[in-house]
């Protein structure tokens, strides 16, 4: 079972109460991108077996989108931060560096 | 307005808790920056509470107001006073960014009355519903098996779940299945 502490409201909620949204901290490319920013936004995803970035959704709680550092491997979660950021807030990296050390996602290690 | 149409017709059920549907809750619904004054003050001025902290409720009378997320509150009074109410809230916001609506319609309320409640609450939600955890005076926003919904305790013994009136009879039928007679499992009471 996975435990998730909602940001914004606090509560360490059970997968059910959560939705997955995929990768986090995608940056979009859109219309005059060219064709490989754009497939890279749009198909190219990590999928890691260890650390990952994930967006979620406190779907049956407060509604509000968030994000979650875990392990895909043990289902540990480092830790949760606000939605309106573009990079994994340095605190979480650095509890990530501290467990895992020489870990790597994407070009954030 | 006089009679309210209940989605159960205030049905009731007797087992390890009573289950009660109550009858016409007004509800007004206000999103908003929750720690704006301006807002503060105007849910003070019409409904007589301080809003909430965070999954916190507060009361006065037959007022109050439960903490929904960062930015939304549900506000509680009398049904026969929700459009007024909201109406009253909404020009007091006018300058600010902020939206009331009533949605006393929108929704079903069930009392749980008794000392099983909280094994009650616990077979269907994913909430730690031990006594040291969850308090009268807490609010939950979760779902109730497949639906969403949200409870709070007013006393040891007394919990109200609203939860949309469109599955009202769901979560009725749910309630009254967990709080069989001879499904007790004493997790709480020992």
């Amino acid at each position: 079972m996975l435990l998730i502490t909602c940001p914004y409201c606090g509560v360490a909620a059970e997968e059910t109460e959560l939705h997955g949204g995929g990768e986090a901290h995608l940056k979009r490319f859109g219309p005059e991108s060219s064709d490989d920013d754009f497939t890279g936004y749009l198909f190219h995803r990590e999928n890691p077996k260890g650390v990952h970035f994930e967006r979620w959704r406190h779907v049956n709680g407060c509604g509000k989108w968030f994000h979650a550092a875990r392990c895909t491997n043990t289902l540990e979660v480092f830790g949760t931060y606000s939605a309106q950021t573009t990079e994994p807030p340095k605190d979480i990296l650095d509890t990530i560096r501290a467990k895992r050390p020489g870990f790597k996602w994407r070009d954030i290690a | 307005m006089s009679d309210v149409a209940l989605a159960l017709d205030g049905a009731s059920f007797e087992g390890l808790v009573k289950i009660e549907e109550l009858a016409g809750q007004g509800m007004v619904t206000l999103r908003g920056n929750l720690t704006d004054k301006a807002i503060v003050k105007a849910v003070k001025d019409v409904f007589g509470v301080s809003l909430p902290g965070t999954r916190e409720t507060a009361f006065e009378g037959d007022t109050g107001a439960l903490w929904m997320s960062p930015d939304e509150a549900l506000l509680l009074c009398a049904y026969d006073a929700a459009q007024a109410k909201a109406d009253d809230l909404a020009a007091k916001l006018a300058g600010s960014h902020a939206l009331v609506v009533n949605v006393s319609d929108a929704r079903a309320v069930f009392q749980l009355k008794g000392s099983m409640l909280r094994e009650v609450i616990a077979k269907l939600a994913p909430v730690d519903m031990s006594p040291d955890v969850f308090k009268p005076g807490a609010v939950r926003r979760t779902r109730m098996a497949q639906v969403a919904a949200a409870f709070w305790m007013d006393d040891a013994s007394t919990a109200r779940v609203v939860c949309f009136r469109s599955v009202a009879e769901y979560m009725f039928n749910l309630l009254s299945t967990a709080a069989d007679d001879s499904s007790a499992v004493n997790h709480f009471t020992r």
